[in-house]
């Protein structure tokens, strides 16, 4: 088959020390360096050498666990995180061309703060922010800010879970959409600095958003100025129907987790006709497939290797997605069937960094250059120039003056 | 045998949104571009400053219903530009002002310890709580706070805070063990453990960033009422005062000092360093007259209206700033020309600042503007470098305070002048430091650590 003609996009998303629980204790692993500056400058740095449109960086307001209801009290995996949105502040006057795309909580945090903050970091980074948000229907996590009721605990109560969860998810899209506006809220030109007239800004370029939703109300205008891409990049995670309807609500891109191209297809599909539904048909965010990834120039390296990291921890590694384990050579196949099947790109998830990190950006993606399916050098200055998007106008200027500049 | 010179301390606030910051002159850069911040940074570190400071504000001022538009408008998000800062200073350290009114300790709490573990120690807090319900227009959960709940919810807030913060134990107890062999990452598994209940807040759950450098940020206080005095003096490691002057900054000195120990604190584990402006020159009289220049760049004829309709309470457009004040009284009743902005309440009688500023204005026929002009701050120092090397040192050594938080007009080159000429005098008489001794912020500002434990003396709770 020709490699297709669309480029693939390619980002990866850094949680601790990798995403298998036995990570953290593979002979390269740095798990006393977790909580430095250096050791995400270090990842960060790494995948802009592979030339990867962004790295996404995981968080949540509650130690790791592997329960759903609380902490799980184990004491042999990484617990403990720093706040995404600094590390990502922190690693951007470090780096040059790649997304910065860190994780908000929106269920207990305020967009008024959020906005301003995914907009700094693309100040920081000019142009390179971008967001994932994530609800939470964790109790614990709802007692450590102790404003609204815990969730009822789920247990086989499922359509009541269900119910919960469509709630968070219709509250996050009202929570992007306050963000939105409040990075809108400023026209680009609203700082005239006119020394004849003695006024700093032009006050009818700043606009209130008015923002009256279910859950909560905001006034605005922001408090800083329209971000350099004027919208930074706002994406999410999800895994079926509510939160599918939340990407085609509000997403720029949405990271999702098939099993194979059928599903691929039918994922893709599913979002369409979510799209459709809430009359966004043709806002096209980009679909990332999320793979969780294992990479050795033998296959048995990268099995092996997973293999003993697995007994480490007495169970077979499975996450919410699809787990590859095989050669970079495997991995791209894999990869351009599923982007053939109509994915945009992938956001993979190195089981243990910095192997399957160095594996990614040393080994996948010069397969990829040689097939012709990824990039050679950095195209654009900004992340929405990463993934072929233009800026927008800002939503308030007056028609005339609305010119959305292409990518 | 003569006492011990006092070492100053010195800190770099980046100009704010209000008139001491001149957008129009020449030199002013962007206050929104990291550029201009990183370069304000490196101004500060060069000349090893004790830290940068940050302020806030989360809802543009407004008056006569309209945002003002007169002053730098805009700001960046705090703890946002201080994470990317530590990635272009080393040493310097990095404070801002965080509301406990919009925030919940869970969140500012790991936001501190992650910025003071992303700069290595050098992260500083000033805590303030707003209460207005124009402020909270911005926020979902609202904002109206009683004012006699203010210092409530700010130490309360803290109290939370700081069990946050020692919730993972320290140097004394390291709860990250991490030990590839044995697979054991935790020594326990109740890392972070905490739970607290007061009035305001309710919380209970393990805290998820481990110990930071500094075990807690440096906590400031910038309030000036006895309660806040008082509150500074049980919690805070530093002021942010406004008494700059010899008597009235000893007077806050000698208060604030003198209550430390009756919550068992010695003297220098509480830091007085008050806001201060300064003009300099090649000699006095040129900094005089450039500190005239400033003064009427900082107060235009439109400036000077907006300031008096804050005392009047009423649209006072059709005015000519050249000409005589107001012959009508302020309009009487709550304020509501101005919002957002704290220095409107600090006219308690504007009846009697009315009657007040005309007398002066009588007195030696004063425009608006030129009324204006003087009854609003000029520069704490003016002169030469040796001029204003010895007025700082003096009021250090006298015990009006114990250094300065330096507020440049100019964004973001201000203070290269103030770095290059005065800091060396001060150096040269042994009164601030030729270079960074230790690498975080407790130490530049000689603050006991809080990395171990058992260190909860002077707790809020």
């Amino acid at each position: 088959m020709p490699p297709s003609s669309v480029p693939m996009h390619l980002a990866v998303a850094l949680d601790g020390a990798g995403w298998h629980p036995a990570a953290w204790r593979e002979p390269d692993a740095r798990p006393t360096a977790l909580f430095t500056a250096t050791y995400w400058v270090d990842l960060v740095r790494e995948a802009e050498r592979g030339l990867l449109d962004f790295v996404t960086i995981e968080d949540s307001l509650s130690l790791q666990s592997s329960r759903r209801d609380g902490p799980d009290e184990r004491t042999d995996q990484v617990r403990g995180r720093l706040d995404a949105v600094l590390i990502a502040a922190r690693v951007a006057p470090l780096t040059r061309n790649i997304g910065l795309v860190p994780t908000v909580v929106v269920t207990h945090t305020e967009p008024f703060h959020v906005s301003k903050a995914i907009a700094t970091l693309d100040y920081a980074s000019t142009g390179r922010a971008g967001v994932r948000v994530r609800v939470s229907a964790r109790p614990d996590e709802a007692a450590h800010f102790g404003r609204r009721p815990p969730p009822e605990a789920r247990g086989d109560d499922r359509p009541a879970g269900q119910q919960l969860i469509a709630a968070l998810l219709d509250e996050a899209a009202d929570y992007v959409e306050v963000v939105r506006r409040l990075w809108d809220s400023w026209e680009d030109d609203a700082e005239i600095r006119d020394v004849a007239t003695g006024r700093f800004i032009d006050r009818g370029k700043l606009h209130y958003i008015d923002f009256t939703g279910r859950y909560f109300s905001v006034k605005g205008p922001s408090i800083t100025p329209r971000p350099p891409q004027g919208q930074p990049i706002v994406s999410a995670l999800a895994h079926g129907g509510s939160a599918y309807r939340l990407i085609a609500r509000c997403a720029d891109a949405g990271y999702v987790t098939p099993r194979d191209a059928a599903d691929v297809r039918a994922i893709v599909a599913e979002i369409g006709s979510a799209l459709d539904a809430v009359g966004r048909a043709h806002a096209h965010p980009h679909l990332f497939g999320d793979v969780a990834v294992f990479l050795d120039e033998a296959p048995a390296a990268a099995v092996g290797r997973k293999a003993r990291m697995d007994d480490r921890v007495g169970a077979e590694y499975r996450g919410d997605a699809a787990v590859f384990a095989g050669t970079p050579s495997q991995l791209a196949d894999l990869l351009q069937e599923w982007h053939e099947a109509g994915l945009s790109g992938f956001r993979l998830r190195p089981g243990a960094i910095p192997h399957d990190l160095a594996a990614i950006t040393r080994g996948l993606v010069p397969e990829l250059q040689r097939r012709g399916v990824f990039r050679r050098g950095y195209e654009a200055a900004t992340l929405r120039g990463l993934l072929g998007l233009g800026r927008p106008a800002s939503r308030y200027a007056p028609p005339a003056a609305r010119k959305d500049v292409p990518a | 045998m003569s006492k011990a010179l006092k070492q100053i301390h010195l800190a770099a606030h980046f100009p704010g949104v209000n008139n001491t910051t001149v957008w129009s002159d020449p030199q002013a850069g962007s206050h929104i571009e990291f550029s201009s911040f990183a370069q304000f940074a490196a101004i500060a570190e060069q000349a090893k400053f004790d830290f940068l400071f940050l302020a806030e504000g989360l809802r543009l001022r407004e008056q006569g219903g309209k945002i003002y538009d007169l002053d730098v408008v805009g700001r960046p998000d705090t703890f946002t530009v201080l994470a990317a800062l530590a990635a272009v200073t080393e040493r310097l350290g990095l404070a801002g002002t965080i509301n406990s009114t919009f925030n919940e300790p869970y969140e500012v709490a790991r936001q501190f310890a992650s910025l003071d573990h992303l700069s290595g120690g050098r992260a500083a807090w000033n805590v303030v709580t707003s209460w207005d319900a124009f402020t909270g227009e911005n926020f979902r959960r609202g904002g109206f706070l009683p004012e006699d709940q203010r210092y409530a919810r700010a130490e309360q807030f803290l109290a939370a805070a700081w069990e946050l913060f020692d919730s993972w134990g320290g140097s004394a107890r390291h709860d990250i063990v991490a030990d590839k062999e044995k697979g054991v990452f935790l020594a326990t598994p109740h890392a972070g453990a905490f739970a607290h209940t007061d009035d305001q807040f309710d919380i209970a759950g393990q805290f998820n960033v481990p110990r930071s450098p500094q075990g807690r940020p440096v906590i400031f206080q910038a309030g000036d009422s006895d309660a806040g005095r008082e509150f500074a003096a049980r919690a805070a490691d530093a002021i942010f005062s406004h008494h700059g002057t010899l008597d009235a900054g000893r007077d806050f000195y000698a208060d604030v000092k003198g209550r430390l120990a009756r919550y068992g604190r010695g003297r220098d584990e509480l830091l007085i360093l008050p806001a201060a402006t300064f003009v300099l020159g090649d000699t006095d009289a040129d900094a005089r007259e450039r500190a005239e220049q400033v003064r009427r760049q900082q107060v235009s004829g439109q400036t000077a209206i907006k300031f008096l309709e804050h005392v009047w309470n009423t649209d006072l457009s059709g005015y000519d700033p050249d000409g005589p004040l107001p012959e009508t009284d302020p309009e009487p009743g709550e304020n509501t020309i101005a919002k957002g902005r704290a220095s409107v309440r600090m006219h308690r009688d504007p009846l009697a600042t009315a009657r007040q500023w005309r007398e002066l204005a009588a007195a030696d026929n004063l425009s608006i503007r030129d009324l204006v002009i003087k009854v609003t701050g000029r520069q704490t120092f003016i002169g030469a470098p040796a001029t204003i090397a010895e007025a700082i040192n003096d009021l250090v050594q006298a015990d009006a305070s114990d250094g300065f938080i330096l507020v440049p007009h100019v964004t973001p080159g201000g203070l290269a002048e103030f770095a290059g000429t005065v800091v060396p005098l001060l150096q040269e008489r042994g009164v601030f430091r030729a270079d960074y001794e230790g690498t975080t912020l407790r130490e530049h500002l000689g603050l006991p650590s809080r990395r171990g434990e058992g260190q909860l003396a002077g707790a809020v709770s």
